[in-house]
């Protein structure tokens, strides 16, 4: 008798789960239609630009679509796996939020751009860009909490990097020199912020805001007083490297096979880092630590060494995204012109549930959601700009809401170890 | 035959405690040394020491004859020395062979784990001395019995010839026990010299070639096991006679305190644990519920306790429906809870003695004026209730994590009896206690219950339930198999009973 009641229960609670994922599914597929499907009129077509001016990719036909047809298709998509959900219920909630983001994206992107022309090609490209320094940022959050040392000081440690990039550059007229500074003073900062929580076992939170507020203050007062002028501030970018045969891939060319150095090497970090964690001793002892320090020290791994080294590290990471701010991109600097990456970077740590790959594809949602806002300011939609700006930032937040599952820190993230 | 192993004259202090006290031992090459003493007499420490987690204050040590200095455990690994510590040591988010080859990874190709390697070797070594184990399984899904097969793989990994098992048993079931013991002879045939530290007289004399008596962080002496009997070796560790019996009346039963219907809880991993369990505790009482850990008594206590929430059935405590009510709304209803991990649940280990002794209470008069905190009447009633339950500790302001278990165990014994209460649920109320707290302890419930307490109690531990219960239920797989009146149960009824077997003609319903 009691093994039914057991089934009874086990089937309700997933049936709630079920019924709420189907609804939400439905939810979205009536905004669509009444927000996109009926403010476009038939006939309207809408055009996705495949091409970017000025790259070496073969240039192929851009995608032209109908746009209520194509809007009215993403409805039915979705309103088609919420009743099969309603139904049957699907297992694989990814696939959902999958279908979810997939539909309203395009079904958005159509009505936006109906009429116009959409450089969707640009727009991957751009959110690559975009997304490099959210995505140091997080790597630094990645390879420092791995170790159990939470280093909120990111934001601070890039303006500062950001800073001493241009400046070094500008006076040595090497860009390269300036990209070592930036690394450099990264690690500094943060081999600083380390031994502050490491040896005097100063609150990792506390010590982080105050490299922030160090960094902000610092750099917007030698900004004001010596950087107005263009001798000290005035470097130049590192050029797009295009790799030969690569990126003359239409559509992936562009996006990966054609950029600066910095972007380059942050794929190659977020593979490096990948790597190291999962399959070398030193992740390995670096995991360790940052799960149960104690059972590390017993079997003899030096647990402050290990943190020091992997804060170390992920400082110099988080420097490298700061010089991006300047010599990766606009070649001066402005204040405050982080502007919040660093955080952002944080949050996709979290998000990407403390593993460099998830930081990475954390961070390319927050890139696309940044250049989405600026392609959308360009194509005059009629949204306020201010609303567009929070685009990012609100997806920072609708994301740490926990939309995506609850991400588990490593056991040991932000607590000193004792001996 | 040789020491492997002597430690001479080894003192250590910590701030207010000398924990060891000029201690010298020696372990015969390839025999159990098996080292006893009451919570805090300082075993875990002179372990420790010679783990090289600690330094000496003064003393030597010599291995195989020579005198060695060890620094850290990495030196005393590569002296052979190896230890399973009373806490266990293992990542539960990581896997069998990452905890095993953390420290000391194989490599291949110049510089990537070689996991495959470690897994051969693991499965080499569970061969060869019966710990099997899943290398692949994360630790986390493996039950406590398992876990300790890694602890002792993680040794014997890094051939450790000196083994050092720190209450290795406290946490196991009586058949989990059975096999430590067997994988312990093999250790021994294979030439292996081991120290073992315990509670339990009984395995002593069971186990050991060598029995040494440590307390107050002295040596009080050697004995041969064949001329122990478990009081002998109690008197020697407490230092007076203690009763190995509980001592009591006859029960007084009166109307039920506690009525549990049809009782359904799910544990934190959404399994269904408890499937519709019914019973009742009385005032004046102590109802026992045995049963191999694991069958759904954990999730019980905590549904009762308000810690999981309750799928389905009513908790009905003097007339008041208590399912799926707050801790706190439970304890003001007069429960006090001894929870099974009192590390977890029974105290805040960086908060000192005087505030864990008003965690149930801080926000009441006398502890607190409106929000502010008193410290007089919380310290008055610290110092107070140390002095009436021997609390083994150099003041009241010092964090309870750095007291012995024993001792932790009596700081919430002392705040849930300190407080008016109608019901007592004490989960394991005696894991890894020397006979003298476990007298005490023992002595205090049957107290509360001649009080005219309800009384429900969970152990893993049969002579627990068959020393203090009146009534005794036993759990199996999520369901209650029956109820037994204590004094007609015997052990192998019991017994048979936790393996879900019905020994029909004794079962007497209640
Ligand atoms: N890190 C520490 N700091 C301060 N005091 C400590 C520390 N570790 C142990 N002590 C104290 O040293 C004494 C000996 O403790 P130890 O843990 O060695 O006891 P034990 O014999 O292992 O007891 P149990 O059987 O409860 O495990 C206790 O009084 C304890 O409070
Ligand atoms: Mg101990």
């Amino acid at each position: 008798m009691s093994n039914t009641n057991v089934q009874v229960t086990n089937l309700a609670l997933e049936k709630r789960k079920r019924v709420s994922y189907g609804m939400t599914l439905l939810i979205v597929g009536v905004l669509m239609y009444l927000f996109f499907g009926l403010n476009t009129q038939a006939g309207v077509q809408t055009t996705f630009g495949l091409n970017v001016a000025g790259t070496q990719a073969i240039v192929i036909p851009d995608l032209i679509v109908p746009a209520q047809t194509t809007i009215y298709l993403m409805v039915a998509i979705i309103v088609f796996a919420g009743a099969y959900q309603l139904a049957r219920g699907v297992k694989s909630t990814g696939l959902l939020i999958g279908i979810i983001a997939f539909t309203f994206v395009t079904a958005f992107l159509t009505w936006a751009a109906q009429d116009k022309s959409f450089n969707l090609t640009g727009m991957l490209s751009s959110s690559l860009v975009r997304a490099t320094p959210i995505a140091l940022a997080a790597l630094c959050g990645v390879i420092s909490e791995r170790a159990a040392v939470i280093n909120i000081g990111v934001e601070g440690i890039m303006l500062m990097s950001a800073q001493i990039a241009v400046v070094t550059a500008s006076i040595t007229q090497n860009l390269y020199i300036g990209l070592i500074a930036a690394i450099l003073v990264g690690g500094l900062v943060a081999a600083f912020h380390a031994f502050l929580v490491i040896r005097f076992k100063v609150d990792q939170v506390v010590s982080g805001v105050a490299i922030n507020i160090i960094g902000a203050g610092l750099t917007s007062f030698l900004s004001a007083k010596y950087l107005q002028s263009d001798t000290l501030n005035n470097s130049g970018t590192f050029p797009i490297i295009s790799i030969p045969i690569l990126s003359e891939i239409p559509v992936l060319g562009p996006t990966l096979f054609a950029n600066n150095i910095i972007v380059y090497l942050m794929l190659v970090l977020v593979v490096l880092m990948h790597i190291t964690l999962f399959y070398t001793p030193w992740g390995l002892r670096t995991r360790a630590v940052g799960e149960h320090p104690k059972a590390a020290d017993t079997l003899g791994v030096n647990v402050y060494l290990m943190r020091y080294v992997n804060v170390i590290i992920g400082g110099m990471i988080a420097g490298l995204g700061g010089a991006y701010f300047t010599i990766g991109s606009v070649g001066r600097f402005d204040e405050l012109m982080t502007s919040g990456k660093g955080f952002i970077g944080l949050a996709a740590t979290i998000f990407g549930k403390w593993t460099p790959i998830g930081a990475f594809a954390s961070s390319l949602i927050f890139g696309f959601a940044d250049s989405l806002q600026v392609k959308l300011q360009i194509l005059r939609v009629p949204i306020p700009s201010e609303f567009l700006l929070m685009a990012p930032y609100i997806v920072t937040m609708i994301i740490l809401t926990g939309v995506v599952g609850r991400a588990i820190p490593p056991a040991a993230d932000g607590q000193p170890y004792e001996k | 035959m040789a020491n492997v192993l002597e430690l001479q004259g080894i003192t250590k202090r910590f701030p207010g405690v000398l924990a060891n006290d000029k201690i010298d031992i020696a372990l015969r090459e390839g025999k159990i040394l098996a080292l006893l003493g009451e919570n805090g007499a300082g075993k875990s420490t002179l372990m420790n020491i010679l783990y090289g987690l600690y330094k000496p204050d003064e003393g030597k040590i010599f291995v195989r004859g020579k005198e060695v200095e060890i620094n850290g455990p990495n030196d005393a690994i590569e002296l052979g020395i190896g230890m399973v510590h009373q806490h266990f040591m293992l990542i539960p988010v990581m896997t069998v062979v990452e905890n095993v080859m953390l420290g000391v990874e194989s490599i291949k190709n110049g510089l990537f784990l070689d996991r495959e390697k470690v897994a051969k070797r693991i499965h080499e070594i569970s061969e060869q001395y019966g710990l099997e184990v899943d290398p692949h399984a994360y630790i986390q899904d493996l039950p406590v019995g398992i876990q300790q097969r890694v602890e002792i793989i993680k040794v014997l990994y890094r051939s450790a010839d000196i083994l050092i098992l720190d209450e290795p048993t406290a946490v196991l079931t009586p058949q989990e026990v059975e096999g430590l013991f067997k994988i312990i002879n093999t250790l021994i045939k294979a030439g292996k010299s081991i120290i073992f530290i315990t509670h339990k007289l009984k395995e002593v004399i069971a186990i050991a070639d060598d029995i040494s008596v440590l307390r107050l962080g002295r040596m009080v002496g050697s004995i041969e096991p064949s001329n122990a009997t478990p009081q002998k070796l109690a008197t020697m560790m407490v230092g007076r006679d203690v009763s190995l019996v509980v001592q009591k009346k006859v029960a007084e039963p009166k109307e039920a305190v506690l009525k549990v219907e049809n009782l359904f809880v799910r544990d934190e991993r959404q399994n269904m644990t408890v499937r519709g369990v019914s019973f009742e505790v009385r005032k004046g009482e102590v109802l026992g519920v045995a049963g191999v850990q694991g069958n759904g008594q954990t999730e019980l206590v905590y549904a009762l306790t308000g810690l999981l929430p309750v799928d389905g059935g009513t908790i009905e405590l003097e007339g008041k429906m208590l399912h799926n009510a707050t801790p706190r709304q439970i304890l003001e209803s007069g429960v006090a809870h001894i929870p099974e991990d009192r590390q977890r649940h029974g105290l805040i280990l960086n908060f000192p003695i005087h505030d864990n002794m008003v965690l149930c209470t801080y926000y009441k008069e006398p502890f607190a004026h409106g929000v502010s905190l008193q410290e007089k009447p919380i310290f008055s009633n610290a110092e107070e209730l140390i002095k009436q339950y021997d609390v083994r500790t150099p003041n009241i302001y010092v964090n309870v994590g750095t007291l012995s278990g024993g001792n932790q165990q009596k700081v919430i014994v002392a705040r849930e009896f300190s407080r008016p209460i109608d019901l007592l649920i004490a989960s394991q109320p005696t894991r890894g206690l020397d006979v003298g707290s476990i007298e005490y302890i023992h002595l205090q419930i049957i107290k509360k219950r001649d009080e005219g307490t309800g009384v429900l109690v969970v152990s893993s531990e049969l002579d627990e339930i068959l020393a203090l219960s009146d009534r005794i239920a036993v759990m199996y797989k999520g369901q209650i198999m029956d109820v037994l009146d204590a004094k007609q149960a015997t052990k192998e009824d019991l017994g048979l009973l936790m393996a879900g077997i019905h020994p029909e003609k004794t079962s007497k319903k209640k």
